[in-house]
């Protein structure tokens, strides 16, 4: 088993007829980091996650899971993952417990070790007291947690989380990225899928994926540098308004409302500053406020997913 | 490297959760117990070959001792009730019309002068033909009567040239409960198999745990059959229930072998759950699972199996399509135990047929259950 890299992937591919739902994606995840795998719904990140786990055979490419071949060696790879699917895959007529019994069978934990793991499934998930409770009964966020604990029953070395907090209120979101970076420090790597950009922040390594592409690769902070323009915030108290001005205005590459203010794409954040704010101000509609900030993840994201359709028209064309 | 290790842990685990989601959902309690039950109750009691009382309708224009003589044979017989007694013929047509009578009998005057004169004499019967069944059976009555009377005015010195005494061996009181009931276990239990475990599969993928479960080590034959075993002891429980009731509450005899009957059952719950399964490779949700199980199931089993219809009667292709319909060997079978206990050798067709039925589709539904999880 290589030591180095949990997961390895050249080229991987997976057509369902003539759609091409992934393509050509080549990454690899260190041993004990947390890798998240960022896109919109429908970019391909669970058609990924699925082949990676033995589920779905790759239409070509090649790889490695903890150390086996995603072509042949699926089932033993089953054996060295934990996986958690996108919708909750717990039963919800078994109680806490007869959960953790049945994935503790169907994984094969040994006699002497059930006791303990289900001890500790029980702890992580704050389900301790709730032993009894049928699945159906508990909250988002309990089920979330003991679906988590099921998955890792076994302790694998790597684990595969397929949009694990969509649904889930923010708090329990905080809690869950809480556990999977214990997970993380205890060495086990994690795989995790997501579409909400500010959840980026908790990997160490993210890959952006759009149509079925990858667009980029890196650390957070590296990925916040990729991108040469400079973002604008702008503060006025009509946004949908001015939304709509600065769309036409050809002062700004782009512009989207965040929250109750506006992002808007820049070349140079000093020169449209100005032209911004006497643009508004001529059309009585004044901004109480134009700062230049830090690009958050959606912004690389937007910007990213523009580059990457200019360049692949631009490719088409010439 | 493919390591298919089958493991009984794994299978245990399994088989010990297919019991709760069974214990804890009353929708396939009921479905697995109460539906036979009903099912059972429903047609033991509507389908019934057997003529109870036949209506007559009597036109009697003689009005002799011999004609009346002559009529009293009738509810005599036990076969037919008089239900009006008329003086014309539009009564007659009415009351065959209205289909208060099945029969009429129209004695003409002079019965009784011919019969003294030693001429033959002859008398109308009529008959509705609208049910052609019942009919045929009336008007054989009828003409059993009429010659037993016969019999009774000849010389008896004279001897009949052959006495036939008639003797049915299994059913001596030609009891139509007696072959539908057994009949009816076998096409109830086709139905209930295929429905019971299409569902169990079909909920998995509709909850989207089936995709959680091909994520685990799980092999497709351990889930094959975790799902199979808790249904077959449900099976084995429905069957003997069943023909519990057709002992005890339509006293159909049970002459066989118990054993036997057990082998026989479990050779045709493997077919028949593994029918079930395949069903559900077809149809991902519940709903189109159950109806295609249905389908699949209860019109074979209950035309082509020769439960109520003769296979020897109908036509040639449809006697080779019965050839798959696996509820006709379980229909014979189950016959065989019910009433005529005879050894296992002499079903021995049947029961290669149910096994060669349940050995095909297991492997058949396996297949296709692997490569669905694959």
């Amino acid at each position: 088993m290589s030591p180095e890299y949990a997961v390895e992937v050249h080229d991987l591919t997976r057509k369902f007829g003539d759609f091409v739902a992934v393509d050509r994606v080549s990454l690899s995840v260190e041993t004990g980091q947390v890798f998240g795998f960022l896109g919109p719904n429908g970019a391909g990140k669970s058609t990924t996650i699925r082949m990676l786990c033995g589920l779905l055979l790759p239409s070509s490419g090649a790889g490695r899971v903890a150390g086996f071949d995603i072509m042949t060696e699926s089932e033993t790879i089953k054996r060295h993952i934990g996986y958690m699917s996108q919708k909750f895959s717990l039963y919800d007529d078994l109680s806490v417990e007869e959960n953790i019994d049945f994935f503790t069978g169907i994984y094969n934990v040994p006699r002497i070790r059930r006791r303990e793991r289900k001890d500790w499934v029980l702890d992580m998930a704050g389900l301790a007291d709730k032993r009894d409770n049928l699945t159906r009964s508990l909250a988002g966020g309990w089920k979330q947690r003991l679906a988590l604990g099921c998955a890792v029953l076994h302790e694998p070395p790597i684990l595969f989380l397929d949009e694990p907090t969509s649904g889930v209120d923010p708090l329990s979101r905080r809690q869950f990225w809480d556990l999977i970076a214990q997970m993380a420090q205890r060495g086990t790597t994690v795989f995790v899928t997501t579409h909400y950009m500010e959840e980026a922040e908790y990997c160490d390594e993210l890959a952006l994926i759009s149509r079925g592409r990858m667009i980029a690769k890196g650390k957070p902070a590296e990925l916040k540098t990729v991108i040469p323009e400079d973002i604008l915030e702008i503060r006025v108290e009509h946004p949908f308004e001015v939304l709509e001005q600065l769309e036409n205005s050809g002062l700004v590459k782009e512009v989207a409302l965040f929250g109750d203010t506006l992002h808007a794409v820049v070349e140079d954040a000093g020169a449209a500053t100005t032209a911004v704010g006497d643009f508004l101000a001529g059309r009585g509609l004044a901004a109480t406020g134009i700062t230049q900030v830090r690009p958050s993840m959606e912004d690389v994201f937007v910007s990213l997913v523009e580059l990457e359709d200019r360049r692949s028209t631009e490719g088409a064309q010439t | 490297m493919k390591p298919r290790t089958f493991s009984w842990i794994r299978l245990w685990a399994l088989v010990k959760k297919e019991f709760i989601h069974i214990v804890r959902d009353p929708r396939s309690l009921a479905m697995a117990f109460l539906m036979p039950l009903i099912l059972l109750i429903l047609f033991g009691y509507a389908i019934t070959m057997d003529i109870k009382t036949l209506n007559l309708v009597v036109y009697d224009q003689d009005k002799s001792a011999a004609s009346r003589h002559y009529v009293e044979g009738f509810p005599a017989s036990s076969y037919f009730s008089v239900v009006a007694t008329v003086e014309n013929y539009a009564d007659v047509r009415a009351l065959l019309d209205q289909g208060r009578a099945h029969l009429a009998l129209v004695i003409p005057p002079h019965f009784a002068r011919d019969l003294e004169q030693g001429r033959s004499a002859r008398v109308q019967v009529l008959a509705d033909g609208s049910d052609a069944n019942t009919a045929t059976i009336a008007l054989g009555y009828a003409e059993a009567i009429t010659n037993r009377f016969s019999t009774t005015r000849l010389d008896s010195k004279v001897e009949l040239a052959v006495d036939n005494r008639l003797r049915v061996w299994y059913n001596p009181e030609l009891k139509s409960r007696w072959f539908i009931i057994p009949g009816l276990i076998a096409v109830i239990m086709t139905v209930i198999t295929a429905l019971l475990t299409s569902l169990t599969v079909s909920r998995e993928w509709e909850s989207g745990t089936m995709e959680q479960l091909i994520a685990t080590p799980v092999q497709p034959i351990e889930l094959f059959l975790g799902k199979m075993a808790p249904y077959f002891v449900i099976g084995v429980l429905d069957v003997l229930f069943s023909v519990a009731m057709g002992v005890w509450v339509f006293d159909v005899p049970l002459r066989g072998s118990f054993l036997f009957l057990l082998g026989v059952t479990a050779m045709f719950l493997v077919g028949g759950l593994s029918l079930g399964i395949m069903v559900s490779t077809i149809a991902k949700s519940q709903l189109v699972a159950s109806q295609l199980a249905m389908v699949v199931t209860f019109l074979p089993a209950f035309l082509l199996s020769g439960f109520l219809y003769s296979i020897d009667n109908m036509p040639r292709f449809l006697q080779a399509v019965t050839h798959v319909v696996q509820a006709r060997y379980f229909v014979e079978v189950l016959k065989n135990i019910f009433l005529k206990a005879s050894p296992p050798a002499f079903v021995a067709g049947d029961l290669i047929f149910l096994g060669l039925f349940a050995v095909a589709v297991f492997a058949v539904a396996l297949g296709k259950f692997r490569k669905k999880l694959a």
